[in-house]
């Protein structure tokens, strides 16, 4: 294991007991992402993509194996603890926004930061909004925003706490080909620009492309020489 | 800090726009529920009470047998309320050669100081509320027919002579005991001296009765029972008429229930709304668990938003509470005839505990589970929310319950018998939900279109329809329980009939029944019927001298040791009668082992228990009987009643004066005044007076019972519509997807209908039945008033509530079905 790596995977499972048998969503999955990769993982629906992304973050908890994050076993963290490591280091962007309704673009940029405790949470989300072009909206709320719109709220929000890596599921999933090129040139820049790990969960090869590594993932398990990676 | 202005900035928002309306809207309801209730049943009682209070002239009033000190008058002074003095006595008015004993009323100006003496047309006072003027007297209709006088003529007292200045139709203190009257005649007191009959050692009873601020009113009661010295005591209405008294009380009660029924029904509806709230906040959770919030910040976050929502909720219900209780103070006192009492402000601190009670118990479960969100559902939302702990929800919710049951109820029993009937409704509407939805899944394959459609509905959400199904349950069982205690109270009302007897004749002789009877009916009286009365004086207890055994019990068993016993003999218990303990004797009771059968409450007072032997003097001989049943009596009969029955045959002998009531229809007293002409030892007492006040109070109280329902039907209603809102999101996501798939408007509209109109059903069957068991367990332990079989009344309330579910849930989906399933979904999603 690189002590550079940002997110490692050691040997993780996954699988849920059903009355008559049990289901392996993920088996046998280990590979390592250095700090400031960025890292593709794809494969077709029900592959185990999403159940591999939620056990790397922290969510979940895997049936075998570990994830080390930024140095940080998983494992040895409680559920608060594991939250605290995601408030301080980890950003995410999801493919349906996550963004909460009752609070404006900008509160809900505040929010991780205010969550943390800090002081200095509205012009660090005013400064972030400028940059993915929302300083003008930064009182509206989620429904007065376009999809594209909401997004880029998303992704200020996840880089506003300057996370060491940055988890993306599906970012561009819910949007339109052209407004989802520009979220993902957005995404790609911010991440260029301050050196964020990403890992990159889609089934869009297009956009996996844009990574350095594309892992690919089948039936819950890394196709061949996934833990080494297919670099591009 | 930076916290409590998140949960701030959350709480502002969902107010515009979102479900904390409507938790906010539950809690209001039940603050302005308990601060309504508590406060318009605090007025309202205080104005019967006051209303009552014109028995005895005032508020309260001191008596004894001996002038009253200064000190009484001057305490009543010093605490600013009026006060008014009477000596009343017994003499002879003389009209010529005419002789009447009369009862001489001597009045302070002033005096009644609550009510008014009506007098009859054609008087000739100028003010009578100052009272007889100095030289004139006020005669009863009694004395005057006595004594053959009319207005304008002369008669005398003592060495005084008066002009009969009015003749009084109705006296508003007629709170007498009926055996020491004799017709009323009236003087100011200023008068009294001349006549020469207050020499010292006269036997008189003096009075002073004082009125005002309620409270002055009862520092003054307390002062005065502390001073009170032999002969001495202290008067208050309820203690005047125990028919009064059991209205006032079965009122209070009734109050009680009300108050709680709607503090329940608040909390059903908080419960509700709570848990849709933090349904709804699932995602919001999981987003900040992922982004770094600890089950700490969560908890924290929802507390200060709880807290946030119960104080403008109580601001709101107190504001809602304190425009009610205006609108409130304005119509009862046009309704009931009487000013009301200012509020206080113990209801608006009551409401605010209530608030904190309510979410304490039933907001804060549900909502604090939300730490234990699982971060995951940002990415899975089918990833389960966390259950709120079923047991200790159960166990929070119900001492919240019963804490509230034991405070506002202030009545064990009725707190006991309501949390007993609650739990056991809801496990009862909790297992019949569990059923149905297996029957319900059972049934599936067999049924077509619609019902099939709304059995699956019913059958998906499992967990929502038992919880939909106990909480619309429970809040139509309380509803439907007091109305029913509500129709119990107006029948127990409306047993005082319009011809209940309105004269009291005492003291006919033996030798008089024959020729009286006779008199009676040619006067217009039915059937007369006499009862005889010994009076005797109680003597001893089990051997032991009643003097010496009574002297440190509390001074009403004292003063009635003192008082003389009206005895009578019955061979059957009266219509009146409910043994309540002991058995009635049957046949023949050999006279040396005498019975006695004594009403409960008199017997309890007294510390009489079955098979005490009681002994008697009656005229000088000695009467000894055992007590072998105890009786419960319905004084508002107001036929004669006695307190103790003694078997047939064991007064034989004695000296027996015959006593009758009747009804005397308006127009007939020329009748009365014959009789009185004829038989002149004969007493003739109008109760017309009393008889309206317990016909007033029992109207009064019908008027507040309607209004305090009122509230709480609000209040069910407010729970039916949080039970609708529970399912509403997943409800129009399935009917946009129905829509989206080809359902017709008339297919969607048909499987809601037959899905509520089912949950309905079920809810409307077991209301009924909870609500007929809970009514009559409290018509029987709370307002100790025969229980009656209401199954009618009690399924057509049911089947309304029934109605009024499926109505209410096919509405609040209606909407779904003119908007495009898109923005339905949208919606949803947003």
């Amino acid at each position: 294991m690189s002590s550079a790596a940002a997110v490692a995977a050691e040997k993780l499972g996954k699988r849920v007991a059903l009355p008559e048998r049990t289901l392996t969503l993920l088996d046998d999955v280990s590979f390592t992402v250095a700090a400031g990769e960025a890292v593709a993982i794809v494969g077709a629906s029900g592959s185990g993509k999403s159940t591999l992304l939620g056990l790397l973050a922290g969510l979940d908890s895997p049936s075998e194996g570990r994830v080390v994050l930024d140095g940080t076993a998983l494992d040895t963290l409680d559920e608060d603890g594991r939250a605290r490591l995601r408030g301080a280091r980890v950003g995410f962007v999801f493919q349906s926004f996550q963004l909460l309704p009752m609070l404006t673009a900008r509160e809900n940029v505040m929010l991780p930061l205010e969550l943390a405790g800090a002081r200095d949470a509205a012009p660090r989300a005013e400064a972030i909004l400028s940059r993915v072009g929302l300083g003008e909206r930064l009182g509206h709320y989620p429904r007065q925003l376009s999809g594209g719109e909401q997004q880029r709220v998303a992704i200020a929000r996840a880089f506003v706490v300057q996370p060491a890596i940055l988890f993306a599921d599906e970012p561009t999933g819910n949007l339109d080909a052209q407004t989802g090129g520009a979220v993902a040139d957005l995404l790609f820049a911010l991440n260029a620009e301050r050196g964020t790990t990403l890992v990159l969960v889609t089934h869009d090869d297009k956009l996996a492309q844009r990574c350095h590594r594309v892992l690919r993932l089948a039936g819950g398990r890394l196709q061949a020489g996934g833990s080494g990676g297919l670099t591009w | 800090m930076r916290l409590i202005r998140l949960a701030w900035r959350m709480a502002r928002r969902e107010l515009g726009a979102g479900e904390v309306r409507v938790l906010l809207a539950a809690l209001a309801l039940a603050v302005a529920a308990v601060a309504t209730v508590g406060s318009a049943s605090e007025r309202a009682q205080a104005a019967l009470v006051r209303e009552a209070n014109r028995l005895i002239g005032g508020d309260a009033a001191v008596r004894a047998d001996a002038p009253l000190p200064v000190a009484f008058a001057q305490r009543a002074k010093a605490l600013g309320l009026a006060h008014a003095s009477t000596t009343s006595f017994r003499s002879m008015l003389r009209n010529g050669t005419n002789m009447r004993l009369v009862e001489v009323r001597a009045l302070e100006r002033g005096y009644p100081l609550r009510g008014a003496y009506e007098l009859e047309p054609g008087h000739a006072v100028v003010d009578p509320a100052a009272g007889p003027a100095p030289g004139s007297i006020w005669l009863t209709r009694n004395a005057a027919a006595a004594a053959g006088a009319a207005v304008g003529g002369d008669v005398a007292l003592g060495r005084s002579t008066f002009r009969v200045a009015a003749i009084v139709a109705k006296e508003p203190d007629a709170g007498f005991d009926l055996m020491e009257l004799a017709p009323h005649v009236l003087i100011g007191l200023p008068d009294l001296a001349a006549t020469g009959l207050m020499q010292p050692g006269a036997r008189a009873t003096f009075r002073i009765a004082v009125a005002g601020d309620a409270d002055a009113v009862a520092t003054f009661a307390r002062d005065a029972k502390a001073q009170l010295g032999r002969g001495q005591r202290l008067e208050s209405a309820a203690e005047a008429r125990p028919e009064i008294r059991n209205a006032l009380a079965r009122a209070e009660r009734f109050f009680g229930l009300a108050a709680l029924i709607s503090v329940v029904l608040g909390a059903i509806a908080v419960a509700l709304a709570a848990r849709r709230h933090a349904l709804r906040h699932l995602d919001a959770c999981a987003l900040m668990r992922c982004v770094g919030a600890t089950q700490g910040t969560i908890t924290r976050l929802y507390v200060f938003e709880l807290a946030i929502v119960g104080v403008l909720g109580t601001i709101a219900g107190l504001a809602i509470a304190a425009v009610l209780s205006f609108a409130l103070g304005w119509w009862l006192a046009g309704a009931l005839g009487v000013a009301l009492p200012a509020p206080g402000f113990a209801p608006a601190w009551q409401g605010a505990v209530v608030a904190l009670a309510v979410l304490a118990g039933f907001a804060a479960p549900p909502v604090l589970a939300l730490r234990r969100v699982s971060p995951l559902r940002v990415l899975r939302r089918d990833v389960a929310g966390p259950r709120a702990g079923a047991i200790a929800t159960l166990l929070l919710a119900l001492a919240a319950v019963a804490g509230l049951l034991l405070w506002r109820a202030g009545d064990a029993t009725l707190a006991t018998i309501v949390l007993v009937g609650l739990v056991a409704s809801a496990a009862v509407l909790a297992v019949l939900g569990a059923l149905l939805v297996r029957v319900a899944s059972a049934l599936r394959p067999y049924l077509r279109g619609a019902a099939r459609h709304g059995l699956a509905s019913l059958a998906r959400r499992r967990a929502t329809t038992l919880v939909q199904l106990v909480a619309l349950g429970l809040g139509l069982s309380i509803v439907l329980l007091l109305s029913l205690v509500r129709s119990d109270l107006e029948r127990w009302r409306d047993e005082l009939p319009v011809d209940a007897p309105n004269r009291f004749l005492i003291n006919a002789q033996s030798d008089q029944i024959p020729a009286l009877t006779e008199s009676l009916r040619a006067a217009g009286v039915a059937e007369p019927m006499l009862v005889p009365m010994v009076r005797a004086r109680l003597t001893a207890v089990n051997g032991t001298a009643v003097a010496a055994k009574q002297r440190d019990e509390d001074e009403r068993a004292q003063r009635l040791a003192e008082r003389e016993f009206n005895l009578t003999w019955r061979a059957q218990p009266g219509p009146d009668d409910t043994i309540a303990a002991g058995t009635f004797w049957t046949g023949d009771v050999p006279a040396d082992a005498a019975q006695l059968s004594v009403e409960r409450r008199f017997a309890e007072t007294l510390g009489w228990k079955l098979g005490d032997e009681i002994a008697f003097d009656i005229a000088g001989s000695a009467f000894r009987a055992r007590v072998t049943s105890l009786r419960d009596v319905k004084w508002e009969s107001f036929r004669p009643n006695f307190f103790v029955y003694a078997s047939p045959g064991a007064l034989d002998g004695y000296a027996t004066t015959w006593i009758t009531a009747f009804h005397l229809p308006p127009g007939r007293e020329d009748g009365m005044n014959a009789i009185v002409a004829r038989f002149p030892n004969l007493t003739i007492v109008d109760v017309g007076a009393i008889l309206d006040q317990v016909r007033r109070t029992g109207e009064q109280v019908g008027l507040a019972v309607r209004f305090v329902f009122g509230f709480t039907l609000a209040a069910g209603l407010l729970v039916l519509l949080a039970a609708i809102g529970a399912t509403r999101d997943e409800r129009l996501h399935e009917v946009a997807v129905m829509r989206v798939l080809g359902a017709r408007a008339r297919q969607v509209a048909a499987a809601q209908w037959s899905e509520f109109a089912l949950l309905g059903a079920l809810t409307a069957l077991v209301a009924a039945i909870a609500s007929e068991i809970l009514a009559a367990q409290f018509a029987q332990r709370v307002l100790q008033i025969e229980p009656s079989a209401h199954w009618g009344p009690a399924f057509a309330g049911a089947a309304l509530g029934a109605l009024a579910i499926a109505v209410t849930g096919a509405l609040a989906t209606r909407g779904v079905l003119r908007t495009s399933p898109a923005t339905t979904l949208r919606a949803i999603a947003g």
